[in-house]
């Protein structure tokens, strides 16, 4: 699929406190950006399990964000540490598996950052257009052919 | 007849024969089990053939107890046929429970276990450059047929129907004898169960008092590289240890042999994936909110995915490496 017509599917995991409510600024404030990224509101970055992310590509998602409050700022204390040690972990066993990197990001999103949100959400399509489809076939199903 | 013994079939498939030993090594509680059923099907123990088993009427082996993974087309046609004929089949140890060790093989594929088998290792000698081919046709025209080699290895519950799991590479003959005697007395649990307690091997570990009190984990270490402290949690140690995030009900024999967990029981109830679980425990407990700090330490943390689906690749959410990655 050309970068012309392929349109990633993103799911973005957004802390209720910081990027939520950021990524609504953006909305109130009438930004325009990719429509790409389907969000699913958390109470804390650092709620977001990893079998959450492994869960979204094997469902079709070509890109994960996770997005929290900067660090220093999280409504409880340390859940964004937690959700930056789990990235970090997580992207390296991605990897492993043949997922890249660039499939999987952190960033953080404070309540005031609607500009924010919407930079994340453009670049973030634009690298998965770059970068084409997952196509995850984790499932081969090889065993039902016959 | 009535008084007729059950009938018991055990079959093998992806293994290395460790789980024929578990029955084995029931010992002198193997002839009570030989007195109480009639062992119709054991490729590894007893001469009967395939066609034996075809032979036999639908559903009238109580119960067929099925190791290891799937891999070749031959195994699925005899656990698609094993599944016709018992009425319970058991995933016996981790290879079909969770895929184990050879599901280790879903991070390539045939192409380049093929090419790693018949051509590059070093043990190889193999100047024709020969490799197995499901079809061959003989000078005089007959043609010889190979099973086909899968690009992924499966757990059986994804090829058959399972009804209860025996976890464990191999599984704790306590747990056998137990399914064994639950079967024969009709004290069967839910369908699907995991034939072992449903909590962590931590609440039943001996080293779990030695815990401190907040664990942290400030760097990670090979087993080979400290001495070990056999009384000291292994996690408290630097050592990585899937405890956490593995069921118990294996009688911790690793753990008493001074080697940390590895997983083969698999996770308990609650959990999909065993390896993103021990991630995300592992993660936690890493002690420093530094970036830079938390990428130096990952960076030590050698074969993650390796490591945290040592035994359960193939049952975890995405089952194997992205086919488009493999070079």
């Amino acid at each position: 699929m050309s970068s012309e017509t392929f349109n990633p599917k993103l799911v973005g995991f957004l802390c209720t406190w910081c990027s939520y409510t950021g990524a609504d600024l953006a909305g109130t404030a009438r930004m325009t950006y990719a429509p790409n990224m389907r969000i699913i509101r958390v109470m804390c970055s650092g709620r977001v399990d990893p079998q959450f992310v492994l869960k979204a590509f094997k469902e079709g998602a070509d890109g994960v964000l996770i997005s929290g409050c900067h660090p220093g700022d999280c409504h409880y204390q340390e859940g964004n540490y937690n959700a930056l040690r789990r990235h970090r972990l997580l992207t390296k066993l991605l990897e492993q598996l043949g997922i890249e990197k660039e499939r999987f990001r952190l960033e953080w999103v404070s309540a005031a950052e609607g500009a924010k949100f919407q930079k994340v959400c453009d670049e973030f399509t634009e690298e998965i257009k770059q970068l084409g489809p997952l196509n995850w076939n984790g499932g081969v199903n090889e065993h039902r052919e016959a | 007849m009535s008084t007729e013994k059950p009938k018991v079939a055990f079959y093998w498939c992806s293994s290395c024969g460790g789980c024929e030993e578990s029955i084995i090594d029931l010992a002198e509680d193997l002839l009570k089990v030989v007195e109480a059923v009639d062992i119709v099907f054991w490729p590894v123990a007893l001469d009967f053939k395939k066609k034996d088993v075809e032979a036999m009427e639908d559903g009238s082996i109580a119960v067929g107890f099925i190791n290891g993974a799937i891999r070749l087309s031959e195994q699925q046609e005899m656990v698609e046929l094993l599944r016709r004929k018992c009425q319970l089949i058991v995933a016996h140890g981790s290879c079909s429970h969770l895929g184990g060790i050879p599901g280790l093989g879903n991070f390539w594929n045939k192409e380049t276990i093929f090419n790693r088998a018949y051509h590059t290792t070093p043990s190889t000698d193999n100047p024709d450059g020969v490799v197995p081919l499901e079809k061959t046709v003989l000078e005089d025209g007959k043609e010889l047929t190979l099973p086909r080699f899968y690009d992924t290895v499966y757990t059986l519950d994804q090829v058959i129907d399972v009804d209860y799991y025996l976890p464990g590479c191999a599984p704790p003959r306590d747990l056998i004898m137990n399914a064994i005697l639950a079967i024969l007395e009709g004290k069967l649990p839910p369908k699907g169960s995991v034939l072992s307690p449903n909590k962590s091997l931590c609440d039943d570990c001996d080293r779990n008092d030695s815990k401190p009190e907040k664990m942290l984990m400030t760097e990670i270490k090979r087993p080979w590289e400290i001495l070990i402290d056999p009384e000291k949690c292994f996690l408290a140690q630097g050592i990585i240890c899937m405890g956490p995030a593995t069921r118990t009900g294996c009688g911790e024999r690793c753990i008493i042999g001074n080697m940390p967990c590895r997983g083969c029981f698999g996770p308990t109830d609650q959990v999909y994936d065993q390896g993103a679980k021990f991630l995300s425990a592992l993660a936690s407990i890493l002690d420093t909110n530094d970036e830079k700090e938390i990428e130096k330490l990952v960076d030590t943390i050698v074969d993650p995915a390796g490591t945290f689906y040592r035994f359960s690749l193939p049952s975890s959410i995405l089952r194997r490496k992205r086919m488009e990655a493999i070079k």
